[in-house]
C-alpha cells in the first residue's frame, strides 16, 4: 500500500490516464455507435443499407439504402481532392522551396488562418460566391451541387494539405538537392525529379489527413450540394453526403426508431472510413520517419 | 568591388611544363558575406592528374573546390574576386551557363548521397536531364558508368533495387558512376572518403587511380597519406590561403614553406 502511493507512482498513473484518455474516448465513441447502431443492423438487417434509396420518410415504403450517401460523399470528396492535391503541393513547394524567407513570413500564417476559419462560414462563402460561379460557368438551372461542395471541401483541405506536405519537402536532406544541381540539373528540375520524389512518402499522409478532413466536413456541404439523396457521378448534379444526412436528420428522428438507427448505422460507416485514412496516413508517415 | 588584399607571398607553382593546365585560378579571392574565406588564391590544376587540397579544418580547401563547380552560388551572400578560368573559360563571367559548368565539372561528396531511388535511376538521373530517354541508351550509360566507378560487379543483378539498400562504400561508388554518367571532364571530391571505413576508402583510392587517366581530378582530403598516395600535385592551404603547391613526392619529402612542414608532420592541424 505504501509503495502503491508513492509519489512517484501516483504521478505515473496520473500521466497515463490523461495519456490514455484519447484512446478511451475513441474506443468509447466505436461502442456508442456501435450499440444504437446495433439493432438496425439485426432487424432490417445489413442488406435494407445496400440498397439504392434513402427514402427514411416516405409514406409508402421507409428505406435506408446507403448508396446515394456513400457515392454523395465520394464524388464530393473525389472532386475536392483533384482541387485540392494539386494546389496544396504546388503550395507546399513554393512555400518550402521557392519562396524568399519574407514571403514564407507573409504565406504561412494565411496558411493556418484558412485552417481556422469556421465550417459555416466557409459555407456562406460558397454559398453566394462559388454556387453563383458554378451556375453562371456551366449554365446549370442551380449551383447547388457536387462541384461547388467540392471547391468549398477543397478550400478545407488545403491547409492540411498544404502544411503537413511543406514540412515533408523541408525534411528532405540538402545533400540530394546539393547532389542534384551538382549534376546540372537547374532549381526547377531538382524540386520535381528529386524533391518531391523523397518526400512523396509524407505528402501521400498530407494527401490521406486532407481527406479525413473532407470526407467528415458537414456544414459546409451540406450549405451547398443540394442535398438532394441521389446516386450521381456528375459533378454538376446535387448530391447528398453521409455527414450532410446525420446533420440534416438527427433532429427529426424518433428516439430509437428505425430511422434513428439508420443513421447511427451511416455514423458508424463514417468513423470506420475516417479511422482508416488516419491509419494509413500514420503508417505511411511512419514508414517515411524510419528511412 | 572590393581592394585585394596584398599578397604577401605567391606561392611556389611548379607545373609539369608538359602539363595542360586545366584550371586556372589568378588571384580569387571570395566572401561569404563580411567574412573573407579565400585570400588571393593563384593556382593551376593540369588535365587528367590528380589535385589534392591539405589543410586543417577551415583552412577553405571545400570552399575553393565548390567554387569550381560554383556551387557556393547557392549560399546567399557570396562573392568572388578574381578569375577562375576552365579551358580558358571565366566561369565568373556574367552570363557564364552554369548549368553546362556542372555537367563539364561533376562532383563527388563527402557523405555518400544517392538519391532515394534505385540504383538505375541514381546514374540515369544526369543523363536524363539532358533529355535522353531511350531505354536502350540509358541502359548503356548506367553500365557504363558503374563498370567504371568499379561497382557493376556488385550491382549487375540488382540495378531495379533502392540505391540506400548498398553499404555506404558503394554508396560512394554509386555516386561517383552518378558523376561519370554525364561525362564530365573534372571531377572534384570533397573528402569522399571520410564517412568510409578503411577498406572502402582502400577501394576509392584505388579507383581514383584508375580514372586519373581520363579524367582531371581535384580531391579535398584532410588525410594526409591519402593527399600522398593518390595525388600527383598537392596544394596545402591555411586561413583561406594557398601556403604551399607543387608535386605531390615534392611537398612531402621537402615542403619549402615552414607551415607546410609543420603541418605535415603533424605541429598542428
Amino acid at each position: 500500500m505504501q509503495r502503491l502511493l508513492s509519489t512517484d507512482n501516483l504521478v505515473r498513473i496520473a500521466l497515463f490516464a490523461a495519456s490514455s484518455t484519447s484512446v478511451v474516448i475513441v474506443a468509447l465513441i466505436f461502442a456508442f455507435l456501435f450499440r444504437e447502431a446495433f439493432p438496425f443492423l439485426r432487424d432490417p438487417g445489413v442488406g435494407e443499407l445496400a440498397g439504392t434509396r434513402w427514402m427514411p420518410t416516405s409514406m409508402q415504403r421507409q428505406s435506408f439504402g446507403v448508396l446515394p450517401l456513400i457515392t454523395g460523399s465520394l464524388l464530393v470528396t473525389f472532386l475536392a481532392s483533384l482541387l485540392a492535391v494539386p494546389f496544396g503541393i504546388c503550395g507546399a513547394v513554393y512555400i518550402s522551396e521557392v519562396a524568399r524567407p519574407v514571403e514564407r513570413e507573409f504565406l504561412k500564417p494565411f496558411v493556418e488562418i484558412l485552417a481556422g476559419i469556421p465550417s459555416v462560414v466557409l459555407g456562406f462563402f460558397g454559398l453566394v460566391a462559388v454556387v453563383p460561379l458554378v451556375k453562371s460557368v456551366f449554365h446549370l438551372g442551380s449551383g447547388l451541387s457536387a462541384l461547388s461542395a467540392a471547391v468549398v471541401l477543397g478550400l478545407m483541405a488545403l491547409p492540411t494539405i498544404i502544411s503537413i506536405s511543406e514540412d515533408a519537402i523541408r525534411g528532405v536532406p540538402d545533400a540530394y538537392r546539393e547532389a542534384s544541381l551538382a549534376l546540372g540539373a537547374n532549381r526547377i528540375t531538382t524540386i520535381w525529379r528529386v524533391v518531391v520524389p523523397a518526400a512523396l512518402p509524407g505528402i501521400t499522409a498530407a494527401v490521406m489527413l486532407g481527406f479525413g478532413r473532407v470526407i467528415g466536413e458537414t456544414m459546409g456541404v451540406m450549405m451547398v450540394s443540394g442535398n438532394a439523396a441521389q446516386i450521381a457521378f456528375s459533378p454538376f448534379e446535387s448530391v447528398r453526403t453521409m455527414t450532410a444526412t446525420i446533420a440534416a436528420e438527427m433532429g427529426e428522428v424518433v428516439f430509437g426508431g428505425v430511422h434513428y438507427r439508420a443513421l447511427f448505422c451511416v455514423g458508424l460507416l463514417l468513423l470506420a472510413a475516417t479511422f482508416a485514412l488516419n491509419m494509413i496516413a500514420q503508417r505511411v508517415m511512419k514508414r517515411y520517419q524510419n528511412r | 568591388m572590393v581592394t585585394i588584399q596584398a599578397p604577401t607571398r605567391q606561392p611556389h607553382l611548379q607545373p609539369d611544363p608538359a602539363d595542360r593546365a586545366q584550371v586556372a585560378i589568378r588571384n580569387m579571392s571570395m566572401f561569404y558575406g563580411p567574412v573573407q574565406a579565400l585570400i588571393d588564391i593563384t593556382m593551376d590544376m593540369p588535365a587528367s592528374r590528380v589535385t589534392a587540397l591539405i589543410g586543417p579544418s577551415g583552412c577553405g580547401k571545400s570552399t575553393l573546390l565548390r567554387t569550381l563547380n560554383r556551387m557556393n552560388d547557392i549560399i546567399p551572400g557570396t562573392r568572388i574576386v578574381g578569375e577562375v578560368r576552365i579551358d580558358g573559360d571565366d566561369i565568373f563571367a556574367p552570363g557564364a551557363d552554369v548549368t553546362a559548368l556542372r555537367r563539364k565539372v561533376g562532383m563527388v561528396f563527402q557523405k555518400p548521397n544517392p538519391f532515394p531511388k534505385t540504383i538505375f535511376d541514381n546514374v540515369a538521373y544526369g543523363p536524363r536531364i539532358n533529355g535522353i530517354r531511350d531505354r536502350g541508351r540509358l541502359a548503356d550509360i548506367v553500365e557504363r558508368s558503374l563498370i567504371r566507378a568499379a561497382i557493376w560487379d556488385e550491382v549487375k543483378d540488382r540495378v531495379n533495387q533502392s540505391a540506400l539498400a548498398l553499404s555506404g562504400g558503394q554508396q560512394q561508388r554509386l555516386c561517383i558512376a552518378r558523376a561519370l554518367a554525364v561525362d564530365p571532364e573534372i571531377l572534384l571530391m570533397d573528402e569522399p572518403t571520410s564517412a568510409l571505413d578503411p577498406r572502402s576508402t582502400g577501394r576509392i583510392e584505388e579507383l581514383i587511380t584508375q580514372l586519373r587517366r581520363e579524367y582531371t581530378i581535384i580531391i579535398v582530403t584532410h588525410n594526409m597519406q591519402q593527399a600522398a598516395r593518390v595525388s600527383d600535385i598537392t596544394g596545402f592551404l591555411y586561413e583561406g590561403r594557398l601556403i604551399e603547391v607543387g608535386d605531390t613526392d615534392r611537398l612531402f619529402t621537402a615542403p619549402k614553406v615552414k607551415q607546410t612542414e609543420d603541418y605535415i608532420t603533424g605541429r598542428f592541424g
